[in-house]
């Protein structure tokens, strides 16, 4: 008699777990997988090809829009790698505004990770709460740049505007609060013996095996990897913070979910440290030509206003040269790598993603267990669509 | 010795005339290479203890079409940015490739990360990478002719359908 052994099925791309539109290929066997594949690209819109026909300060709208969880980061990378690249030296406030915007992001992309992660494990109420105190981070965006997820706000040379006035204000609310939200979420999920069976020894990945995946952020400390670029290669004055790399210890999704809520308490002890040490000074260089001048000056300034219509009409040239320069976002290693031929636009602009990076090491994950850890290894993994495709 | 220089004493020993050049600009060390050369390079990267070069952070690529200088070295360029843990240290190896044959050697069996990051460049760029297992279109639809990131690749937009423009159909990149 002849007998299928294997049986082939499709999860997605319309799938609830799958976070977005993510396709899996699944082989199973029984309910074991035989092997995984994903298939991405619904999404892709051809970010870096758009980005390569605006000027430096037109494409930086489009970094938002790819991992749109966590847009403040996208625009520090961005930021950076030009400023990296024309050599801009930004004011002391603006570093300090900047990670703890930042260290916020981290906190907004973790939240919506520990509720969807919970949801799809089948702990529905997490997600209501984390979308609380999310909120909060929201508003603060809102006050700063105007809108709520798509910010723009990080731009070339500083900000987009001054902090808002209650700026130290919410935060440190935020602050106050967050830690007994903290300890609402840990007894709803660390001992919930659900939570435990459905996380514990599963996709598993060793620390050898996870820099050979070129693993970042999470995944990557889950396994045991103690690395973090904010400490390796410290950009926008990360060297002035104390805060600790937490690691896991055997690299399953439980040791990830313990870290990355690890990471959220030290994301905190870093906004802290920025509000408290926030120095006074401008909110953007002062590089005619280059960085557009405060609006203030535009209206009652000749040369700035001067300036101002130069850079938007036509931009600021660049050395000829590459230039790459990564952050820990709350992902893993977000990097922009920039090649400039001397002109007004880039000749090449490509983006480091780390959640598809991250994401191609599904297979390994899930091959040879069972179908119901596919679930919890997409979201362990953490992905945003928006980004994988870009 | 800094890492800089280590990586180049071992690179430049044991490949001599592979290492084409190097440039630091903006504190970043580049090397040149041939394109030939590369696999190689990166398993003697991988396997020197002290060097411990391990991670694979990026593999990207760059056209150079409409800079005459710059083709005149081989239009595409290949870039390998890779990533030593222990070290904290980031360099970047470069390869030129020519228009008519952009082909160079797969690292899939040194990093099991290089699949899709190689994937992508082939499917956006259409650099063919010799002895990946599985190199297939992953970004773009599967119907998509040619390879959007190429400079010579037009930038488009579809025009959305409308009442007014229904009974003529934008035309759509195929």
């Amino acid at each position: 008699m002849a007998q299928q052994k294997t049986l082939e099925i499709n999860m997605g791309p319309q799938h609830p777990s799958t976070h977005g539109v993510l396709r899996v290929k699944l082989e199973l066997d029984g309910e074991t997988v035989v092997k995984a594949e994903p298939v991405v690209g619904y999404l892709h819109t051809g970010i870096e090809k758009t980005m390569e026909s605006k000027l430096y300060y037109k494409a930086l709208p489009c970094t938002d829009r790819m991992d749109y969880l966590s847009p403040m980061s996208n625009n520090l990378a961005y930021c950076l790698a030009v400023e990296k690249l024309m050599d801009i030296e930004v004011p002391e406030k603006v570093k300090w505004a900047r990670v703890c915007l930042a260290e916020l992001t981290r906190l907004n992309s973790h939240l919506v990770w520990l509720g969807t992660h919970a949801l799809d494990l089948g702990a529905m109420s997490m997600l209501l709460y984390t979308f609380r105190e999310r909120e909060q981070i929201i508003d603060i965006y809102e006050a700063c740049g105007g809108q709520r997820m798509m910010t723009s706000y990080i731009r070339i040379g500083g900000l987009a505007h001054e902090l808002p006035r209650d700026f130290d204000k919410r935060v440190r609310e935020i602050i106050k609060t967050f830690p007994e939200k903290m300890h609402d979420y840990e007894d709803l999920l660390t001992l919930n013996q659900i939570f435990i069976n459905r996380t514990k020894d599963v996709a598993v990945i060793s620390a050898e095996d996870a820099i050979n995946w070129s693993l970042s952020g999470p995944m990557l400390r889950g396994s045991g990897v103690k690395h973090d670029i904010r400490k390796a290669n410290p950009y926008s004055g990360y060297e002035n913070f104390d805060f600790e790399i937490p690691v896991g210890e055997k690299g399953d999704a439980y040791d990830r979910y313990k870290q990355r809520l690890e990471e959220m308490r030290q994301s905190l002890r870093i906004c802290q440290q920025a509000i408290d040490g926030m120095p006074e000074g401008p909110y953007r260089a002062h590089v005619p030509g280059v960085v557009l001048p405060p609006k203030e000056d535009v209206l009652h300034k000749m040369e700035s206003m001067i300036f101002h219509f130069k850079i938007i009409t036509e931009g600021f040239t660049s050395p000829r040269g590459q230039v790459y320069q990564a952050i820990e976002a709350p992902k893993g290693e977000l990097g922009f790598f920039i090649s400039s031929d001397g002109t007004n636009r880039p000749n090449r602009v490509r983006v480091r993603p780390p959640s598809f990076i991250n994401l191609a090491s599904l297979p390994a994950l899930v091959e040879g267990r069972l179908l119901a850890d596919v679930v919890c290894a997409i979201g362990t993994i953490d992905i945003v669509l928006g980004e994988v495709d870009r | 010795m800094s890492m800089a220089e280590q990586v180049r004493e071992l690179l430049k020993s044991r490949f001599g005339e592979a290492v084409l050049g190097e440039d630091d600009f903006r504190d970043q060390q580049s090397l040149y290479i041939d394109p030939e050369a590369v696999f190689d390079m990166c398993q003697a990267l991988v396997a020197d203890a002290d060097l411990d070069v391990k991670y694979l952070a990026d593999i990207t690529s760059v056209d150079w079409y409409g800079v005459e200088e710059e083709v005149r070295k081989g239009r595409f360029e290949v870039i390998y940015n890779l990533y030593s843990i222990r070290h904290k240290y980031r360099f970047f190896l470069k390869a030129r490739l020519p228009e008519d044959k952009p082909e160079i050697q797969s690292l899939t069996s040194l990093f099991n990360g290089a699949g899709w990051m190689e994937r992508e460049v082939f499917d956006l760029m259409g650099i063919i990478f010799v002895g990946h297992p599985n190199l297939t279109k992953i970004l773009t639809p599967d119907e998509l002719e040619g390879h959007p990131l190429r400079r010579d690749f037009p930038l488009t937009f579809e025009v959305p359908q409308f009442s007014w423009n229904k009974d003529d159909p934008p035309e759509v990149i195929r």
